[in-house]
């Protein structure tokens, strides 16, 4: 009888190339993405070597993490504009295709991909971006990687790499009414810790996940890095298919019904055994906010802030307390007091359009509060030409929110959008570290739903309050 | 990259665990299309103030730890973005060895492709190397060769290390160079793999 396997020994086996003793295996790079940021010391290199780029035509790149987005294709900083220069002439250098800042399939690099159709499943994908994971989505293998490795895999398109354990996370149960994927993953993290995932590929299984969209999908999968994984990922099924159908770089007609029946084979067997498994009932779980300074200090809304005297570990006790103290909070404040001057939709966890169509769902027929500046940052130009045919430009823009052009904006900062020090802000990024979203700002994570509602609150609320119908 | 074998070197201690690499190396330096010069900016927002004034309270500016080669630090070191900016800031600061309980993976994978030695030694242990390093100018000997972390009273502890990493450290090699030696295999896999 065939040995059971997991999806991620599956598409490993598919894609190494030499296997010798003591050593890494050589793993085969299906798909490479690039940007602006992580690339340049990697052609240097290309260069000072006399090395060329082995498969071009598996690379794609884009810029997305300096992009201004506000007033293109005007670039004030000089800095950037400079990076961004560099990607384009490393492009034509060696012959790499371009999104560039005025091309329509710009966009963030993790939103892109998968509305070209260039992530599919069982693929193997890298970028010099730790949130490559959400390529996983798909049932492909993602994961973030340095720069020198992304020199190793435009020279030689494969990478040495230890074989990965295995972790199941299981989430039985549907979510509750209002309860969104972004909730399912900080809960994860809030759960389990940022570090339980570390030297582990993590599979998202269970009747919670099957249910989720693929956008919700890559949302969940995005921030399986903040618990440490560096790739996460979900067997492919009808869901996965219907979502590729027609995409540009998907197959087309014949050979897309080859492919579906080919990726079909890829899911985990039953009976496959994981290196580890940790559950969750996807009941209990609320709307939730960060209130620290990592994703894993984390809080369903009912709940107050940490108290750090009743905490007996003293270095978990020291940490709360720093946290606390860069956060401007008070021990065992409730969730729902925290006032925020900021609101952030948009990065590569959710700025696809149904993230806008939900957060505009909660706007509809409603004002952002006169304290709050609130901006829309759209994953892609594509995401953003589609949410104007719908209308939900105007929806935003008339309920005060700022309309914004794609990319990676404020969620770390990189571009002018900044949150000041001292400032708070309601962000459905990715990461609350400390001064990711500018020098002393502080953030808290949220999903698309929660951050509007924060937005028209002026303080985070309970978003199916907010939305339960009126008597 | 430089080969380390042995490492004799002053210990920094950074009693700190989930240090990410945001805080290593903020954003505002990724801008720059060079490989070098990241130290000046390694811990910005740690090390200086809004005028750019080293910040009195941040331990890494006191004189005892100037010239320091080791750093300590808490559990789950490096976490968050995959910036490799954040090896080379502290490899250009000057730290060539860099222990801790447990590391995040991709920057693990990061420091070993540039030359900097990342051991993990248990709780305790690093906690004891912590206290020292915070009551004295402790110096610490690391010899990758023979596995061993010691000091020259009574610290010495043992550490495990992928043999393919050890070899590529001890060596200090190209590893585009070695792969480009699986050219044919690569080629053979491209011809069956769609």
């Amino acid at each position: 009888m065939k040995q059971p396997k997991t999806i991620i020994q599956k598409i490993w086996e598919k894609h190494t190339v030499v296997q010798e003793t003591e050593k890494p295996d050589l793993l085969y790079i299906d798909l490479h993405l690039v940007h602006e940021v992580t690339s340049p010391q990697a052609f240097e290199g290309l260069r000072l070597t006399g090395r060329k780029v082995r498969q071009p035509e598996r690379t794609y790149a884009t810029v997305d993490h300096n992009v201004p987005t506000i007033n293109r294709p005007l670039i004030r900083d000089e800095v950037a504009r400079k990076q961004m220069d560099t990607l384009r002439s490393n492009c034509a250098e060696f012959g790499i295709r371009l999104a560039d800042i005025d091309h329509p399939d710009q966009g963030i690099v993790h939103v892109i991909g998968p509305q070209l159709g260039l992530t599919q499943p069982g693929k193997t994908i890298v970028c010099g971006d730790s949130h490559t994971s959400t390529h996983g989505a798909f049932g492909a293998l993602a994961f973030g990687i340095g720069t020198s490795e992304v020199e190793h895999v435009l020279a030689t398109q494969t990478l040495w790499q230890n074989k990965p354990k295995t972790l199941n996370v299981q989430i039985d149960g549907p979510l509750g009414p209002g309860v969104t994927a972004k909730d399912l993953i900080l809960a994860i993290i809030g759960t389990f810790g940022v570090k339980f995932g570390t030297g582990y590929v993590i599979e998202y299984t269970g009747e919670a996940i099957r249910g989720l969209s693929m956008e919700e999908r890559m949302t969940v999968c995005n921030m399986s890095i903040e618990a440490g994984a560096r790739a996460g990922l979900i067997s492919p099924d009808e869901t996965t298919f219907e979502y590729l159908r027609g995409r540009r770089y998907a197959p087309d007609a014949a050979a897309f019904e080859e492919a579906v029946e080919e990726w079909k084979q890829l899911a985990t067997d039953k009976d496959a055994t994981y290196d580890h498994t940790v559950t969750l009932d996807a009941r209990k779980i609320e709307p939730q906010v960060t209130w620290g300074t990592n994703p894993g200090m984390c809080l369903p809304i009912s709940a107050s802030v940490p108290d750090p005297a009743l905490i007996e570990d003293q270095d978990e006790k020291n940490a709360v307390q720093q946290a606390l103290a860069y956060m401007g909070l008070k021990p065992n404040q409730q969730l729902t007091s925290i006032e925020i001057q900021h609101v952030f939709i948009g990065s590569c966890t959710n700025s696809r359009i149904t993230d806008l169509r939900k957060a505009a769902s909660v706007i509809r027929g409603r004002k952002v509060h006169p304290s709050v500046r609130a901006m829309v940052v759209p994953g892609s130009f594509t995401v953003k030409m589609q949410a104007e045919q719908e209308g939900l430009d105007t929806l935003f823009r008339e309920a005060g929110f700022e309309w914004r052009d794609a990319g990676c904006s404020m969620c770390l900062a990189m571009n002018e959008d900044v949150v000041p020090a001292g400032e708070r802000c309601a962000s459905t990024s990715n990461r609350n570290f400390e001064g990711r979203q500018g020098n002393g700002a502080r953030t808290h994570l949220a999903s698309p739903e929660m951050a509007a509602a924060a937005a028209i609150e002026g303080r985070f609320v309970d978003v199916r309050q907010v939305m339960a119908p009126t008597v | 990259m430089e080969p380390i074998n042995t490492h004799n070197g002053l210990v920094y201690p950074l009693p700190k665990r989930n240090v990410d690499t945001d805080q290593i190396i903020p954003k505002q330096f990724l801008k720059r299309i060079e490989r070098s010069g990241f130290g000046q900016f390694l811990f910005y927002n740690w090390r200086f103030d809004d005028d750019g004034q080293p910040r009195q309270d941040f331990t890494l500016n006191e004189p005892k730890y100037k010239g320091a080669s080791v750093l300590i630090a808490g559990d789950n070191f490096g976490c968050g973005s995959s910036r490799e900016h954040a090896p080379w800031a502290l490899l250009d600061y000057g730290f060539k060895v860099i222990i801790a309980p447990s590391f995040a993976d991709i920057f693990y994978n990061n420091t070993t492709k540039n030359g900097i030695l990342a051991i993990k030694l248990s709780e305790e242990q690093v906690d004891y190397l912590l206290k020292q390093a915070e009551k004295n100018s402790y110096i610490l000997t690391i010899d990758l060769k023979n596995q061993i972390v010691y000091d020259n009273l009574e610290f010495k502890a043992g550490f495990d290390i992928p043999a393919y990493h050890k070899h590529m450290l001890l060596n200090g090699l190209d590893e585009i160079g070695i792969t480009l030696t699986y050219a044919d295999q690569i080629k053979q896999f491209e011809q069956t793999h769609n």
